[in-house]
């Protein structure tokens, strides 16, 4: 079997994979980070999305093999120890979930949002920046706050950090 | 998935030399297409070659009075050049209209054209602009690449290495979209240059990508919305019907993005 090494989450891994093998597998079944979601497999819904080398993608529809030698970070490599990334802490304060099942994605594209379009997002942006996330329960209007008020908080952070 | 071999080469001879030897191979480009189709068994090659280890196919230049846009160059980065929003701003408005985010960064241009799905955006983009598609052998003009539904003039073993579009004229897209998929429902595309005109329309042929020769004579007479106010839309018995539109609202939907396209194309 082929082998893979990537960087995930600041970490040095690597795996014999197969041909086959998704990255949302790699992640969830030879890595245990079980935080990267499959809603649907079918590169619809969101749920699995991780940044590969800085940008959002879907980890279900990208092989393993693929990302040889990338960059990889999911929603576990977020927080700073038990201190929670702003975006992470702006959809808990806003209520951005309820099942939670979307939201490891939906904080993932979230914050590649704010990476390419900056810290000040309009609800009209955030709502067609989401197209490609899919959530069965909140009706999104809570989602949309939280990311706002996320984006707004990653930029006073990196205010206060300068 | 079933199980299939892969192979990464570094360079584009790497990637020439393994589609001639290896056996029942497809190529891998951002896999949006082909890694769902594998999935659901629509496409099962035994090996597939992914293109993404190969930097030589990735990058947008200005070569004299064209762009040069690599195969492996993605629907985002088309959609964010400085270069394409300049030269043409029509271009980067349909790549930033594909999919969603996601599906952009990973998306290519090369996958989309060789894959031709009939409702797919950059093949009546690039058969409006007038563009040339280049492979490992040869150079194909659009108006010779797109030959019907998931079909192209592509061979076996050919790899598309990069596109050139033609900048210096007029063009827009306009694209109503299935809100679901975010594909076309219809989209047309209008490219001027000098005195000749395509209309290209896309998402509502039975057989892919076509254009709309009555249209195309009437702006190219006068090159304006108005012009297209007395053409007969595409008959509804040449379109597609389909859960998500009937043809008859199809072609009524032609005329509109037609509209649309040519006004978009005649701003500022
Ligand atoms: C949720 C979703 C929404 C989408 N919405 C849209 C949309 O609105 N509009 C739209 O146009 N598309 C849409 N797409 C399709 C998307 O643009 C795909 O990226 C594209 O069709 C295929 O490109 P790819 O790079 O992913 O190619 P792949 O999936 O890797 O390959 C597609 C095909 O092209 C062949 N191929 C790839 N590269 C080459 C090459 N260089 N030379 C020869 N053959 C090659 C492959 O062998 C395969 O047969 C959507 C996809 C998804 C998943
Ligand atoms: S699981 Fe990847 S998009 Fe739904
Ligand atoms: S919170 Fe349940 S799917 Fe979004």
């Amino acid at each position: 079997m082929p082998k893979v090494s990537m960087t995930v989450n600041g970490k040095r891994v690597s795996a014999d994979v197969e041909g086959r093998t998704l990255l949302v597998q790699f992640l969830r079944e030879h890595q245990r980070l079980t935080g990267t979601h499959v809603g649907c497999d079918t590169s619809q819904c969101g749920a699995c999305v991780v940044h590969v080398d800085g940008r959002a993608i879907k980890a279900c529809t990208t092989l393993a093999l693929s990302c040889e030698g990338a960059n990889v970070t999911t929603i576990e490599g977020l927080a700073n120890g038990t201190e929670l990334h702003p975006m992470q802490a702006a959809f808990r304060t806003h209520h951005g979930l309820q099942c939670g099942f979307c939201t490891p994605g939906m904080i993932m594209a979230a914050i590649d949002m704010v990476n390419r379009l900056g810290y000040d997002l309009s609800e009209e942006t955030i709502r067609h920046e989401l197209e490609g996330n899919i959530c069965r329960c909140t009706g999104y209007h809570n989602i949309v706050k939280a990311i706002q008020a996320g984006a707004a908080a990653m930029g006073g952070m990196k205010v206060a950090a300068e | 998935m079933y199980a299939f071999d892969f192979h990464r080469p570094a360079t584009l001879r790497q990637a020439n030399s393994l589609i001639g030897k290896v056996e029942d191979a497809k190529i891998l480009a951002g896999g949006q297409t082909l890694l769902p189709t594998m999935k659901q068994r629509l496409a099962s090659p035994a090996a597939v070659i992914d293109l993404s280890g190969v930097p030589e196919l990735v990058g947008i230049e200005q070569k004299g009075r064209n762009l040069v846009i690599g195969a492996m160059t993605s629907h985002a980065e088309v959609a964010s050049s400085a270069l394409v929003r300049e030269l043409l701003p029509g271009l980067a408005a349909l790549a930033g209209g594909i999919g969603d985010p996601h599906v952009r960064h990973k998306g290519t241009i090369g996958g989309s054209i060789a894959n031709n799905d009939p409702a797919a955006d950059y093949p009546a983009g690039l058969l409006a602009l007038g563009a040339t598609i280049v492979t490992n052998r040869r150079k194909i003009p659009a108006g010779e690449f797109f030959t019907g539904m998931f079909s192209t003039a592509l061979d076996e073993g050919e790899i598309i290495t990069k596109v050139i579009v033609p900048t210096g004229g007029k063009f827009a897209y306009a694209k109503f979209r299935n809100p679901a998929s975010r594909y076309a429902m219809v989209g047309v595309a209008v490219g001027k240059k000098g005195s000749s005109v395509v209309v290209a329309v896309t998402g509502a042929g039975s057989d892919g990508v076509f254009r709309w020769a009555e249209a195309e004579a009437a702006l190219g007479k006068r090159f304006n919305a108005k012009s297209l106010e007395g053409v007969t839309n595409p008959p509804a018995k040449d379109l597609n019907s389909d859960i998500h539109a009937s043809a008859e609202y199809r072609s009524h939907l032609i005329g509109v993005m037609a509209r649309r396209a040519v006004t978009a194309a005649t701003a500022k």
